[in-house]
């Protein structure tokens, strides 16, 4: 043990310490499983980001700190009644476009990895799509809340704002080629028109635009193309034509070569794992394989070292929180604190999915954060803020309660 | 609402469990998949932060494998260096980043690394692992005699060719040399100066000794003799007459030498035949034991099977009748096969050096078959024995008594003809000497397989030379054994 993890470790105590005093005093009637495993979650990743790149995990830290001190303070501003931020519903909506647009501006925007998704002021850097995903559920909670009865009857009247913001962000997210994203909002959108509306048929309808959208997307961006291909055959034993390099390779050593070396990750923890900090992830040469370890594909290295129990074990944990979110929707009294709830859980649920997911090869890979663990500052920011979130709705329903 | 709500939290459930489902796939079923990948950099790095087990050869001193430690990002690892430089390669092999591996390094790789299934090493990689300690291999010693292979070496040095030498009682490779060969400790950095050579024939990473198919010549009459005996049709007083030739099919085959004059011994009895290793003889025999009989023989010594040493499959081949390029086994032999020129080693033959030394050595024990093995012991990092030899008979493919009638014939052969070269002065030295036309001039493929001392062998030997102008097996091949079997009863 150095002094550098001892100090990581009472540094982190004491920032936990300060994140449930402030929700004792502030939410106390709140559910008490929730911020336990943000904070495992929190450590497990700063745990492994440290393993990594002591230097990062640094970076992380002070980002804790900032998401610790806006979960303090969303908490105590809300703290009476967070349900005027209904009021409020089209300027959040609104605002979360605007969010989503700022990378597409030339001087801010900032393109990584085909996706251009990140805004940077000097040189900090944050992904604005992280927070506008809290604030689209915000407005959407708001708007089915108050148009539910119209909008089961199916109304094309009352159904224009929400298709027209909707429409608005799908078209953002298509021009920033943000798929993983795309995929989270419209899957977000379509549980909580679900919850609000209790209409089955709007999913199935949902559902299948979205496979004609996916294939018309497949169909003309050749970005798309190249994920889906990459999905379907990762590995191949002739040479094809690499896009990146314009010569003959096989496709592990090109465009798959991420995807792969994560599964041989994967693989090689077995079911014990190598322990924390003992895996292997630089080659013979001492250069790190897989160059994005500690942000999309933290989940690779975790399951390399913490093996099948561990990786698992994780999993859980993320039902826990999702298990406990989805209760405190049950519990809430009105409307828009259940669809508000409900949205944050599931967009919680889906995001995890949808890295882990693209991962293991189970869905295509798109690149997005994983909640809590991976590295990135927007993305703890936003994590923090939708705990926030749970914390306060299930404060009000447990606190009706006991009157 | 609620009944929605708990809709959408049992599909969030679902994708979360299929993530469990997925990550289990990975790393169960998939896992072993995963890892035979070549492009799979993690389990290399595995590999060579095990320490593997050190190789020495008889002696238990002569180190002919051993690591040296290099520390790279943050990681001890291991790195093979073969101190005997090209006197082993052929058997030890190589274990490298780049060109995988080969030999012993390969065929007991999971004793090296410590990953047997031994209970004991199951249990101390296990610590090794968890104390996250260096897992270290099993070491291994050799049967190999290292002078006599050292001497080997030198023998064939400017040579295409090879020397097998085992020890007929047990099986034991004394001797394993091959030329050209190759300095193991180049393979990795410097393949192209590793796999160069001025000799003509090339390929200095073959085991010639293993894999070489060469025409067997005259040596292949131990084999003929032995069917000769042991079925009864013949014993070594059997009469014939040698006109100098032997008429096949309605055309002379002429007896070895000289084309327009061969040599012509007259009346002569089986066991003169063999010591001058006269053709027409061996050409009778053949006509009247049939094709089908002697390739009997020859699988009961093993052809047409891969001999059982413990070298990986690839760098072993079988001996037996080659048709364009692959092991021709006759459905009807006695229609499809020349008689005749198979019995004194002609036709399509085509046998390894090994073959060769466990015919002989199988004379030489009295009929009876050694299984040959080159592993003498495997010993624990504490240096607990975890395995030794065992002498593992094979059969038994001629009678104790055809054996013994055939010793005395290849003692003649070293005392008064065709192979006095390989005589040793107060040892009784039992051999058989061949040499095989190419195809081209003249020019010889020259054999020499031998055991001594005759009536209780410690040795039994195979010596080819490749590419012999006018050298013939008593001439070039039997002097190279002679000193070899020398080194070894020393």
């Amino acid at each position: 043990m150095s002094t550098a993890s001892l100090t990581y470790a009472a540094f982190f105590f004491a920032l936990y310490l300060a994140a449930h005093l402030a929700t004792r005093y502030a939410v106390p009637f709140a559910d008490p499983y929730l911020l336990p495993i943000a904070g495992l979650l929190t450590a497990i990743g700063l745990t492994e980001i440290y393993r990594l790149n002591p230097t990062d995990a640094f970076r992380q830290g002070i980002w804790i700190v900032v998401a610790v001190a806006l979960f303090a303070a969303t908490l105590f501003l809300l703290r009476h009644d967070y349900r005027r931020l209904e009021t409020y519903k089209y300027l959040f909506g609104l605002s979360a476009i605007a969010l989503l647009l700022l990378p597409i501006l030339p001087l801010l925007g900032l393109t990584v990895n085909g996706a251009r998704l990140w805004v940077h002021i000097g040189s900090l850097r944050f992904q604005p799509g992280e927070l506008a995903k809290i604030m689209l559920i915000v407005f959407l909670a708001g708007y089915m809340r108050e148009k539910r009865e119209v909008l089961a009857q199916g109304r094309l009247k009352d159904w224009g704002p929400l298709l027209v913001i909707w429409f608005l962000a799908m078209l953002v997210l298509l021009e920033t080629r943000d798929l993983g994203g795309g995929l989270l909002y419209f899957g977000i959108f379509l549980a909580m028109l679900y919850v609000a509306t209790a209409r089955i048929a709007y999913v199935a309808v949902g559902l299948g635009l979205f496979l004609v959208g996916a294939v018309g997307v497949w169909k003309v961006t050749p970005h798309v193309q190249d994920r889906v291909t990459i999905w379907l055959h990762p590995w191949t034993t002739n040479k094809v034509y690499c896009p990146i390099s314009g010569r003959l390779d096989l496709r592990q050593d090109c465009q798959s070569y991420q995807l792969v070396k994560s599964l041989y990750s994967i693989g090689y923890g077995g079911y014990g794992g190598t322990g924390l900090g003992k895996g292997t992830v630089a080659n013979l040469n001492g250069k790190q394989i897989i160059p994005d370890l500690n942000t999309d594909f933290i989940y690779s290295a975790l399951a390399q070292e913490l093996g099948l129990i561990g990786a698992a074990a994780l999993l859980l944990v993320y039902m826990i929180f999702v298990l406990r979110g989805m209760r405190i929707a049950l519990l809430a009294e009105d409307g828009f604190s259940k669809l508000a709830a409900a949205g944050l859980t599931f967009g919680f649920a889906l995001q995890t999915f949808i890295i882990v997911g693209g991962i293991l090869r189970l869905i295509p890979l798109t690149g997005i954060t994983l909640p809590f663990v991976s590295y990135g500052g927007s993305s703890v920011v936003a994590n923090f803020l939708l705990l926030a979130g749970l914390l306060l709705v299930s404060n009000r329903a447990n606190r009706d309660m006991l009157r | 609402m609620n009944k929605q709500v708990s809709h959408i939290g049992i599909a969030a459930l679902v994708l979360l469990s299929a993530l469990i489902v997925g990550t289990t796939y990975w790393q169960t079923w998939a896992n072993a998949g995963l890892a035979d990948r070549q492009d799979n950099e993690i389990r290399l790095v595995a590999q060579f932060s095990i320490k593997r087990g050190k190789i020495y050869a008889s002696d238990g001193r002569t180190l002919l494998a051993t690591n040296v430690s290099e520390k790279r990002a943050g990681r001890t690892l291991y790195f093979r260096r073969y101190p005997t430089g090209p006197i082993f390669s052929d058997v030890v092999g190589y274990s490298t980043q780049t060109r995988n591996r080969t030999g012993i390094e390969l065929s007991y790789n999971d004793y090296l690394t410590g990953s047997n299934a031994n209970l004991d090493s199951v249990v101390r990689s296990a610590l090794d692992k968890l104390k996250g300690t260096t897992v270290t291999g099993n070491d291994l010693v050799l049967t190999i005699r290292p002078a006599a292979q050292a001497l080997a070496l030198r023998l064939l040095r400017g040579k295409c060719g090879a020397v097998v030498a085992l020890d007929p009682s047990t099986g034991r490779v004394l001797v394993m040399a091959t030329s050209p060969t190759y300095n193991a400790n180049l393979i990795e950095d410097r393949f192209g100066v590793a796999t160069r050579t001025s000799l003509p024939c090339g390929a200095p990473l073959l085991n010639r000794a293993t894999v070489g198919k060469y025409p067997p010549g005259s040596t292949f009459k131990m084999v003929t003799a032995a069917a000769a005996l042991d079925t009864g049709r013949f014993t070594p007083d059997s009469q014939f007459y040698d006109p100098g030739y032997c008429e096949e099919y309605g055309k002379q085959v002429r007896n070895a030498g000289n084309p327009e004059a061969p040599e012509t011994f007259g009346h002569v009895n089986l066991s003169t035949g063999f010591e001058h290793s006269i053709n027409s003889v061996f050409c009778n025999v053949g006509k009247a034991l049939g094709a089908g009989t002697i390739l009997d023989y020859a699988k009961r010594f093993g052809f047409y099977s891969l001999p059982p040493l413990e070298l990986p499959e690839s760098e072993r081949a079988a001996s037996g009748l080659y048709d364009h390029g692959r092991l021709f086994d006759p459905k009807h032999p006695d229609t499809q096969v020349d008689p005749g020129r198979l019995a004194f080693g002609q036709e399509r033959l085509a046998v390894t050096p090994l073959q060769m030394a466990m015919v002989a050595a199988a004379i030489g024990n009295h009929g009876a078959e050694m299984r040959p093995q080159i592993v003498e012991r495997i010993v624990a990092p504490g240096g607990k024995k975890i395995a030794h030899l065992q002498p593992d008979q094979l059969g038994q493919p001629i009678k104790r008594q055809t054996a013994d009638e055939l010793t005395r014939m290849m003692e003649l052969v070293v005392t008064g003809g065709t192979g006095t070269a390989a005589s040793i002065p107060g040892i009784k030295v039992a051999g058989k000497t061949g040499t095989a036309e190419v195809g081209r001039g003249n020019i010889y493929t020259a054999w020499f397989a031998a055991f001594a001392p005759a009536d209780a062998p410690r040795v039994a030997i195979a010596v080819v030379l490749e590419h012999q102008l006018n050298g013939f097996g008593g001439t070039v091949s039997a002097p190279i054994a002679k000193q070899v079997m020398e080194a070894l009863l020393r």
